[in-house]
């Protein structure tokens, strides 16, 4: 599983997602505030996410953007301050990814398919 | 017996200075002690620990060599700050009249003041900080411009003395202890820009394995305290860059 090039991958692994989230973060503040504005309800907001393949695809790649960039942001620590090493940091660190992806998908779901299907 | 080691400028109004020694080896616990030295002017850290080897403590183990900062011998933990202390004056870091010293930061005591700096430059081999000859002697000198972008970045590094200090300074190498640390990723980055290094991409390999350059979190430290004034952490970021653009295909020459 280490082989020698194993953590450059993962170096670039986090530069990249965090490359992707810069548009996301951006497009996200700005509909929250945009969305505020006049007032829109939760449930006119669900009105214009759900069943919005666009939406889904939106927040579905960044849910799994922020899980891999969080995830190797917290194996670096784990390493550095908790002093875990080898199989146990790699394994802790799957674990709090998935854990991530699971939370941000299924609020992804209940946001944009859950209510249509 | 050596001679003593008597100050020719003790200052007039008789000072002293306060110095507390971190002192002990590996297997005994470490303990504190302090002496009494006379301050005279234009006194350096390492006159003032000379001072209390030669003359209250003949058992205080420490290291030094060229006292003129080029050796890289004598860096220790000045306040609790790394420092050269051949070139550091007292009157620049003492704090009340008094000093603390201990052993530098990151790298296994042997005794009171001197360290193991083993894995220091094991590191640099890891990094495969050595020249790679791109040519036998029997070929005439290759000629190198020294004002061409890539000598100069080359150049920038030339003077690091492998002191250490920026291996102390580091909290990454503190943290993790497969990070190669900033001067051997700082001679990598000056090796790779060699015109003369004949395999810069092993070089790049080295440093792009486990603890490599990746693991720096930029913090600057290293750069904030090379008694030098070279600047490791950009060296670093450029071996960061460096890395990346060959992720994507790119290669050096």
């Amino acid at each position: 599983m280490t082989d020698n090039r194993f953590d450059f991958r993962l170096y670039m692994l986090q530069r990249l997602s965090a490359l992707l989230m810069v548009p996301f973060v951006l497009v996200h503040l700005g509909v929250m505030i945009y969305a505020i504005r006049g007032g829109l309800s939760a449930a006119e907001i669900l009105g214009r996410t759900q069943g919005s393949l666009a939406w889904f695809a939106f927040y579905g790649t960044f849910v799994v953007a922020v899980s891999v960039h969080t995830a190797l942001g917290l194996r670096a620590i784990l390493g550095e301050w908790a002093g875990l090493r080898g199989k146990a940091r790699d394994g802790l660190s799957v674990v709090i990814a998935l854990m991530l992806l699971a939370l941000g998908a299924r609020a992804i779901w209940a946001v944009t398919m859950g209510g249509s299907l | 017996m050596s001679q003593p080691v008597v100050p020719s400028r003790t200052r007039a109004d008789g000072e002293k200075l306060s110095v507390t020694l971190e002192r002990g080896g590996p297997d005994g616990a470490s303990y504190r002690q302090t002496f009494d030295v006379p301050a005279y002017d234009k006194q350096t850290v390492l006159d003032v620990v000379s001072w209390i080897q030669q003359n209250a403590d003949p058992s205080v183990s420490y290291r030094f060599a060229c006292r003129v900062g080029m050796c890289g011998s004598c860096a220790m933990m000045v306040n609790g700050v790394p420092r050269w202390t051949c070139r550091t004056h007292v009157s620049k870091v003492a704090k009340g009249g008094a000093m603390e010293l201990a052993p530098l930061r990151n790298l296994p005591v042997i005794k009171d003041l001197v360290t193991d700096m083993d894995a220091f430059f094991d590191k640099w081999g890891a990094a495969e900080a050595r020249h790679h000859p791109s040519q036998t002697r029997d070929d005439p000198i290759a000629a190198i411009d020294p004002d061409s972008p890539e000598r100069q970045i080359a150049d920038a590094a030339i003077e690091c003395i492998n002191c250490a200090v920026c291996y102390a300074a580091c909290d990454t190498v503190a943290g993790d202890p497969d990070y190669l640390g900033p001067a051997a990723l700082q001679r990598a980055w000056t090796l790779y820009n060699d015109a003369k290094e004949a395999d810069p991409e092993a070089v790049l390999d080295a440093v792009t394995a486990k603890g490599g350059c990746h693991s720096c979190h930029s913090i600057g430290s290293c750069t904030a305290y090379c008694p030098n004034a070279l600047d490791p952490v950009s060296a670093i970021a450029g071996l960061k860059r460096a890395s990346a653009k060959r992720f994507f295909g790119a290669r050096k020459r």
